[in-house]
């Protein structure tokens, strides 16, 4: 067990509160999806709100990759890759029904959901959803990280690995 | 020349080649023998009367129950005398067909499509590989016997990355 994972809860919360609220995504568009995504960053909806307006080109700066769009199979290498890439801690969000289940494409060279490939914390269904959907989806990851226990997220760049 | 006397044309220089020739709302189209299609392309894109320089697509029809199975489609434009022509020619299943990417180097990329989505070979092509779908996918899905949802549809994907192996 890491120095990190016995540190008391009130500095855990303060982790928390600071992660919730500079959650960067990676610009990863796929398909669609992509275009409410964008639209999510404009004035109208403003992004900025969640201080997740930051999306990053290189996955080595983010912290949130929304999957936005249809995923095939021949994307599927370079979707993994670019989530390996991502430091820890790092969140995936599902944006929309191809990238939570397939959604219309039950076809061969569609993959039928991105969590048979990354982990996913928050769902966002719809085909498209509304930018209020991902903005929606954001709030939804925030609340669950505010709520992360010390030791769950893996922080590589520490020496003495698991802070929580 | 206007596309409508192409086929008589077509018709005098390989008498013994062409099999059909359609015209429908000022399309022509023309059947052809497959076995002589190289030579009827060239004679196409070479000829001073007809000069149609532009492949504009090549495309691969299954047809299942028919024989020969298969179609493969040349849309054909000449950009000096601003027309277009369609070429036909039938494949049965495992024959091949010689290419035409000498003649239009467009044909390289689209002749790899059909490969991809219908199995048919291209005879002399630099580089007859998948174009579309992944190297290592089985079957080839525009083929009407292949099933839509793919044959490993029901089991979780695995991706192997280069770096993790």
């Amino acid at each position: 067990m890491g120095v990190e994972a016995t540190a008391p809860a009130s500095l855990q919360e303060v982790i928390n509160w600071a992660r919730k609220n500079s959650v960067w995504p990676v610009t990863f568009g796929l398909a669609c999806c992509a275009l409410e995504m964008m639209v999510a960053s404009s004035s109208t909806y403003d992004i900025a709100r969640f201080g997740a307006e930051v999306f990053r080109p290189s996955p080595r700066q983010a912290d949130l990759m929304i999957v936005a769009g249809t995923v095939t199979r021949k994307m599927a290498p370079m979707l993994k890759r670019i989530y390996e890439q991502m430091p820890e801690p790092k969140w995936v969000i599902a944006y929309g029904a191809c990238a939570c289940s397939g959604g219309i494409f039950q076809t061969y060279n569609v993959v039928q959901g991105v969590d048979q490939i990354i982990p996913v914390d928050v769902y966002v269904p719809g085909c498209p959803p509304r930018p209020e959907g991902l903005l929606k989806g954001i709030i939804t990851l925030q609340e669950k990280i505010a709520v992360e226990p010390a030791g769950q997220r893996k922080l590589v760049s520490l020496p003495w690995g698991n802070n929580g | 020349m206007d596309s409508g006397m192409v086929g008589n044309l077509l018709k005098e220089t390989f008498p013994e080649a062409v099999l059909k020739i359609e015209d429908f709302r000022g399309e022509t189209s023309v059947t052809v023998d497959a076995g002589k299609i190289r030579k009827i392309m060239a004679f196409l894109k070479e000829s001073e009367k007809l000069c149609y320089d532009l492949l504009l697509d090549l495309a691969g029809v299954d047809f299942n129950d028919r024989t020969p199975r298969f179609m493969i489609a040349y849309m054909l434009h000449s950009t000096k005398f601003n027309n277009k022509l369609r070429i036909k020619t039938t494949v049965a299943e495992g024959v091949s067909l010689d290419t035409v990417s000498d003649i239009w180097l467009a044909a390289n990329w689209m002749e790899r499509e059909v490969f991809d989505m219908l199995g048919i070979i291209f005879n002399n092509h630099p580089n007859l590989i998948r174009i579309l779908l992944t190297d290592d996918f089985v079957g080839h899905p525009l083929r009407k016997d292949f099933p839509v949802k793919g044959l490993d549809f029901d089991k979780p994907l695995q991706v192997c990355l280069e770096e993790e192996q």
